[in-house]
């Protein structure tokens, strides 16, 4: 009876092993953690900023001004007064098209670039060359109804680009270097492709009376951007100073004189039948917000800061322009 | 079989029933593509509580009669062939548990008592949709299975299969990372949300679903046997089926076999009658009977037992039904004190026919592409629990969206067009726009008004023309004793439509300086502020 209480010695060491084993593994799993301790961090942020400008060409025309019925053909026209594609894309490059789509309007509202303008550009992109386009926008309603209902999706599909929605999953932490915008979170596929094309559409806005082309660039940002409002000269500047873009081109076919960025009302919207392109952006926000609201340099500070950081000179009157009124 | 691909056509549904938005297509008004409302047409209890509490029938309800009618001729078909819910539970009654093995299980299959509390409970929400609320949702199946899965069970289903993807897409191993984004791809088109959908109440919705699936453990389709309302209808309607089981008790040696997949606890057995309100007609009593005892038959000689109630308990529950709606509304809140947050959809009716109209299953939430509606915990009082509610913050109202009003089963969010809800032009001067509240300003809390920094960010959202939000140069003196030009925004309420967009954007994210409250929401003739709230 008593001897089947007790263990057998060969039983007591293993059992006593195992506990010796257990607790040997739960002491040292606990001092490899507690070396481990440290406060958590946000990851770093990444230092991507590259410029996509081409070489300055002397003979040709750094900005065009061209007038006409139809949206595609004014595309392609300004783009050949500019010098043709081919000066802006190599063969094989990824190349980057940034139009408006930043609401969910009809092209008719003007609240977004014109769907055939963007679909021009993709084609003359892929004429030229170029390996692969994307059109994207971080939208500031919902992206679904923003891309459909824009038409730009439809159209830069048909086209041949690759149509990309703003994924919550693919934002990265960039550090913008600039002097009010340090790191933000930027979609990626803004960062590793070899050319970038600016598209907006010129609109009236509340705060600083128009949004051109620098104010485009907020749509590749996620985060808080709603507080970019609160320095948004320098934030226009800290942004266009990160993209450099390679080209500019304003679509000014409709124009939204009221009411903006939103509109919604067709009474705000006026037919300009014009698109301004060219490669120097300051130039062009110059010229457009003078052109259409009438607005002095002095009224958009953040031309001259711009002018001040070399992305391009406000003196749009000296730049080397070609105007154009296609029949 | 057939209940697999009902749940599979229930699930697609429901799955779209989310705007995706289409690369390829640039429609201007957006609708869905598929009749995600399907089920909840078929669905007699709607139909029926829709038509006692509005005296009409709202668009697509006459189809519940395709369920409603055959019910009436060959029993409750629809329980143990058609309904999802039931077909979850079919499933998981299928898994053997302590409780449910050999004698236990057979005895746990035999009719109880206790089945009855289904027609009771019927009863009373029947009463109270003829006193005017739609209560019944809250039992419904399809409300139920629409509002637990859609607004909690899939939510979560997207959250962790989204985790789970991030850590293979972000894994140090090239091979690892490609079965990741495959994954992603092929989970993207069949289930995942574009964005991940946050619901409030999402956690007690699930928590209810699981308990009511985890009562399968014990007893088998405890929610259809005992409380579903819809099972109680069609049990009631289903005494005069003219299809019935005949049992051979000549055949009978009491075996028991009958009694072991039995899914309504419905006496199959020989020697005591069969209870033809409980039977789902899912027939594997017939299968199992060794004998050959057990057939189903048109216009069987033999008697069955229909719902078998009691007419004291009948009576009780007329008598909860009537007290509940008086009692619910005797405290302020429907009338006396709303809730200056309940903001309704757009197009919803005013509160007294939302109400009873509305039955809480969650589709206008489920579908709203910027997850803005949330069912309500108090908002609207006990009585509206689960009713939907505009939270601002969460997700704003989009000017050219009614995909809320396109999929409302009962009408209690009337459909209505874009050019109904009238935001796309100029709303002061247009002759009924559709209003959900209100917007103010805590001048506290606003950036130019209260720190001497520029913003205006509600401005440029303001999604009417002319905005409604307006803005005045104003000079201010910051902490340093600088004079500075701001834009000061000022609310005009001719034209404010209550939508949320300023509320949604403003940068002071905790609790925003401008926001929406019921008030002048065009739905209700009592909640308004101006004489005229119109332009002149």
């Amino acid at each position: 009876m008593e001897t089947d209480n007790i263990l057998s010695r060969r039983e007591a060491l293993i059992k006593l092993l195992r506990v010796a084993g257990a607790s040997a593994g739960a002491a040292g799993v606990g001092l490899w953690l507690s070396e481990h301790s440290w406060r958590p961090e946000t990851a770093l942020a990444m230092t991507v900023k590259h410029g996509h400008t081409v070489a300055p060409d002397p003979k040709l025309p750094e900005m065009a001004i061209i007038q006409g019925d139809d949206p595609a053909q004014l595309a392609r026209q300004a783009i050949e007064e500019l010098g043709g594609m081919r000066r802006f894309i190599s063969r094989g490059d990824v190349v980057l098209v940034k139009p408006n789509i930043g609401w969910d309007r009809t092209p008719e509202q003007a609240a977004n670039t014109n769907p055939d303008v963007v679909a021009e550009i993709v084609r003359q992109c892929l004429n030229a060359g170029a390996k692969r386009v994307i059109v994207t926008d971080v939208s500031c309603n919902d992206a679904r109804r923003c891309f459909q209902r824009s038409g730009i999706a439809e159209a830069a599909q048909r086209a041949g680009a690759d149509v990309i929605l703003p994924d919550p999953a693919r934002f990265k932490e960039v550090d913008l270097q600039g002097e009010v915008l340090h790191a933000w979170p930027v979609f990626d596929p803004f960062l590793n492709v070899d050319k970038v094309i600016n598209v907006p559409i010129a609109k009236h806005h509340g705060l600083t009376g128009t949004t051109l082309g620098m104010k485009n660039w907020y749509g590749m940002l996620g985060g808080q951007r709603n507080q970019l409002h609160q320095r948004i000269h320098e934030s226009l500047v800290d942004l266009a100073d990160f993209v450099r873009p390679t080209l500019t081109i304003i679509d000014c076919y409709r124009i939204l004189l009221r009411n903006g960025p939103t509109g919604g009302n067709l009474e705000d919207v006026l037919l300009k039948k014009t698109l301004v392109a060219g490669t120097d952006p300051v130039a062009l926000d110059a010229y457009v917000a003078k052109a259409y609201w009438n607005m002095e340099v002095d009224a958009l500070p953040y031309l001259k800061m711009a002018a001040k950081r070399g992305l391009g000179t406000y003196q749009f009157e000296n730049v080397r322009t070609r105007i154009k009124k296609l029949a | 079989m057939s209940q697999i691909i009902f749940f599979l056509l229930f699930l697609f549904l429901l799955l779209r029933t989310e705007f995706r938005g289409s690369l390829a297509a640039s429609g201007s008004d957006i609708r869905l593509p598929y009749p995600v409302g399907l089920f909840f047409q078929l669905d007699p209890l709607v139909a029926l509580s829709n038509a006692l509490a509005s005296h009409a029938l709202y668009r697509g309800l006459l189809w519940s009669l395709a369920i409603l009618i055959p019910t009436m001729f060959l029993g409750r078909f629809f329980c143990g062939w058609i309904c999802p819910l039931g077909s979850i539970h079919h499933f998981f009654s299928s898994f053997k548990s302590e409780r449910k093995r050999g004698k236990q299980l057979i005895e746990s299959n035999r009719y109880k008592r206790w089945q009855t509390t289904k027609y009771y409970l019927l009863i009373v929400a029947l009463l109270a949709a003829v006193m005017g609320t739609g209560v019944v949702g809250w039992l419904d199946p399809f409300s139920l299975l629409v509002r637990s899965l859609g607004l909690s069970i899939i939510p979560a289903t997207n959250y962790g299969l989204r985790a789970g993807l991030s850590v293979l897409e972000h894994s140090r191993f090239a091979p690892v990372q490609t079965l990741g984004g495959v994954l992603h791809f092929i989970l993207g088109a069949l289930l995942l949300s574009f964005k991940q959908p946050y619901f409030r109440q999402g956690v007690w919705l699930g928590v209810i679903f699981i308990f009511l699936v985890a009562l399968n453990f014990r007893i088998t389709r405890f929610w259809c046997r005992a409380l579903c309302p819809l099972g109680a209808l069609l049990g009631i309607v289903s005494r005069w089926s003219v299809l019935g089981l005949v049992k051979h008790p000549e055949h009978c040696n009491d075996c028991n076999r009958c009694l072991l997949r039995c899914q309504g606890g419905d006496d199959p057995i020989g020697g005591v009658p069969w209870h033809q309100a409980e039977c789902h007609l899912c027939l594997n009593c017939v299968d199992e009977c060794p004998e050959h005892g057990l057939q189903f038959k048109f216009f069987p000689a033999q008697k069955a037992i229909g719902a078998n109630l009691q007419r004291r308990k009948v009576l009780t529950g007329l008598a909860a039904g009537a007290a509940l709606v008086p009692l619910v509304r005797a405290t302020p809140g429907f009338a006396a004190e709303r809730h200056e947050r309940l903001l309704r959809p757009p197009g919803a009716l005013d509160e007294e026919h939302f109400l009873s109209r509305c039955i809480r299953c969650g589709e206008c939430m489920k579908v709203c592409p910027n997850n803005a509606l949330h069912p309500t915990l108090t908002e609207a009082g006990i009585e509206g629990l689960w009713t939907p509610v505009l939270v601002p913050r969460l997700g704003y109202c989009e000017t050219s969206c009614v995909l809320c009003s396109q999929v409302c089963p009962t009408g209690a969010i009337w459909e209505i067009t874009p050019k109904e809800k009238g935001w796309s032009v100029d709303v002061a001067g247009a002759a009924k726009p559709i209003r959900l509240g209100t917007a103010f300003y805590d001048r506290g809390r606003c950036l130019p008004w209260a720190m001497a920094t520029d913003c205006i960010v509600c401005e440029e959202w303001c999604p009417t023309s002319p905005k409604a939000v307006y803005l005045r140069p104003a000079e201010v003196i910051d902490a340093a004793g600088n004079v500075k030009q701001v834009k000061q925004p000022y609310l005009d309420p001719a034209r404010c439509v209550g939508c949320g967009a300023c509320e949604h954007a403003c940068p002071v994210q905790d609790r925003p300086a401008v926001y929406v409250t019921s008030v002048g929401e065009s739905r209700s003739r009592t909640n308004q502020i101006l004489l005229n709230r119109r332009k002149g």
